[in-house]
């Protein structure tokens, strides 16, 4: 399972309801299912990912996140998962308020800009940065809104989403580096958060 | 990946019902008959049947040949087969011609024991929560109790959804295709179309052309005719006909009449299905599809129809399907979410139309393949 997800899965509640943003294959779902006892739904908008979670017996909506989640009602889910998904959003913010609608808790992953390596990519050579977790140009790229733990953080706050927890992913030898300095040494950021205002 | 296995040659028989049949409308049906064919093995436990349920212009003949010098299979080979998404191997599929049809089951064809006449235009108005309850005695008949999965497209989602939620113990699996939970004004003006070119055909003779010797074939055509065009979508016809010519040309000098491919076409389907089709029937079934409306009995709350749902639900629909559009999948789709059922929902890219659910289509068949899979039998 990829890194982020094993982080996930200590978040997620026995038995809950757990609706996954961007489920991809539904592996992840299928692994809660196992290891949680969770009864897990996916939205995906790839037919070939559907197929694939139809063959695990994971249930899927076919919907675009990007065009609102309308059709889910409120505090229907105990956890709301978005995956390595909210860079690829055209309006991060109105789904980071849908996931804290729909579900009592909501955990969110993304790459996070901030990490040194990026910044070394712009504030040194200049460019934009590429490496093996963002592998792509600018001008070619899914990922079309980027942003730091502080960014994130500060959009959070703007949106009156409580953070409960965090945790951050990085290199193996940059662990307790990115323990005290999370938006210089995390590759990945784990975010576990709620609303505030329910 | 979908193996071309075939069901082989297939005989259809009838079952006789002595019970009578309380319908919708009031009247009491005394007695019937019903055309079924039967692929694959019932198991021991009976826990492995499905029922197909048929839409407009359907009937019992979904898979295999009658006989060797068929040109074509059944209406749906395409999925019910060994080693097909409806896989025979695994599933004892029952598929019957329902009421009110014109192919073997009793309907206005067939000849009202009070008068000893065909029923003609004065058989019952048989409506989707009618074929329901007869398909159910057939099942008891057939020793099944409850169904693996009950699927359909089209009309035949309608009656796979009025299963699951009148019957919800008895359905483990429901699958509904190209649906609604009831038709909107526009559909039923298409199909009081097809309707008026029937009732103004002077051999319609209000309904007992039988009696007349007559057949109001070219109502019949015309309303096949309107019928199978918004079955289409407009770049499905262009892909398939655009603007060629099946006689004729545009040469100067040349006043040979023109025919393009696409009215040819519609003629071929119109006149094709006149001869086959009863006119009668063709009134009833439209009726059934405009009267359907799985949210009346809980005050139009269609989260409400729901709620009784047991069944593993999927729901799919065709992105170019403009009389059963995506958007009213996704009123079925989204209710079942909302009474907190199991559902997978997927909107098929094609240009089939309202048709596609009877067309080759890779990720349609293969994500009908996979959840098929995981039916419990």
């Amino acid at each position: 399972m990829r890194y982020d997800l094993t982080h996930i899965v200590s978040w997620v509640a026995h038995n809950s309801r757990v609706l996954d943003l961007g489920c991809g294959d539904g592996m992840f779902l299928s692994a809660l299912e196992k290891e949680r006892g969770v009864r897990g739904l996916g939205i995906e908008l790839d037919p070939e990912n559907l197929i694939a979670a139809a063959r695990l017996n994971i249930d899927v909506i076919q919907q675009d996140i990007d065009q609102g989640l309308d059709n889910f009602p409120d505090k229907s889910f105990d956890t709301v998962v978005m995956a390595q998904a909210l860079q690829v959003l055209h309006r991060p913010h109105r789904v980071l308020n849908d996931m804290v609608r729909i579900g009592r808790e909501a955990i969110v992953t993304f790459p996070n800009f901030g990490h040194w390596r990026c910044r070394v990519y712009l504030g040194v050579m200049g460019r934009m940065p590429v490496s093996r977790v963002l592998p792509y140009s600018w001008y070619d790229t899914p990922n079309i809104h980027f942003c730091t733990l502080k960014d994130f953080e500060a959009l959070c706050d703007e949106l009156n989403i409580e953070i409960i927890a965090r945790d951050f992913i990085a290199a193996e030898s940059q662990g307790i580096l990115a323990r005290w300095l999370p938006n210089l040494f995390g590759v990945t950021a784990v975010y576990r958060i709620r609303s505030r205002t329910t | 990946m979908i193996e071309s296995g075939s069901v082989g040659i297939v005989t259809p028989f009838t079952e006789s019902f002595a019970e009578p049949l309380a319908l919708v409308c009031g009247r009491v049906l005394s007695g019937y008959e019903l055309v079924v064919e039967t692929y694959g093995e019932l198991n021991a436990a009976g826990t492995n049947a499905i029922l197909i349920c048929h839409a407009l212009s359907g009937n019992h003949h979904a898979a295999g040949f009658h006989s060797t010098e068929d040109q074509k299979p059944g209406w749906w080979d395409l999925l019910i087969g060994p080693g097909k998404p409806i896989d025979t191997d695994r599933f004892f599929v029952v598929s019957l011609n329902n009421l009110g049809g014109c192919d073997g089951s009793t309907g206005p064809r067939s000849i009202n024991p009070e008068t000893g006449m065909p029923w003609g235009p004065d058989f019952p108005a048989v409506q989707v929560a009618d074929w329901v309850e007869s398909q159910r005695r057939l099942g008891e008949r057939l020793g099944i109790n409850r169904w693996a999965a009950v699927i359909g497209g089209s009309l035949g989602g309608m009656q796979a959804l009025q299963w699951a939620v009148k019957h919800p113990e008895e359905v483990a699996n429901c699958v509904m295709l190209a649906c609604a939970p009831k038709l909107t004004a526009q559909n039923i003006a298409f199909n009081e179309i097809a309707r008026h070119a029937i009732l103004t055909d002077p051999e319609w003779h209000e309904g007992h052309y039988a009696l007349e010797q007559k057949v109001p074939t070219r109502g019949l055509a015309l309303a096949r005719m309107v019928g199978h065009l918004t079955y289409m979508s407009a770049d499905g016809m262009s892909d398939k006909f655009g603007r060629e010519l099946r006689e004729g040309s545009f040469t100067p000098n040349n006043e040979e009449e023109v025919v393009f491919q696409v009215e040819s076409y519609l003629r071929y389907q119109g006149s094709q299905f006149s001869t086959r089709f009863d006119a009668n029937t063709y009134v009833l079934m439209t009726r059934a599809l405009d009267y359907f409306d799985i949210a009346a009995d809980y005050n139009g709350d269609l989260t409400q129809a729901m709620s009784a749902i047991q069944a593993r639900c999927l729901v799919v629909s065709y992105s170019s399907d403009w009389r059963f559009a995506p958007a009213r999948s996704r009123e079925i789709s989204d209710a079942l979410l909302k009474a907190g059922k199991k559902v997978t929902y997927a909107e098929i890219a094609t240009e089939g139309g309202h048709d596609a659910f009877l067309l080759d289509d890779a990720h349609y068949l293969n994500l009908m393949d996979a959840w098929m899979r995981q039916v419990e039998v």
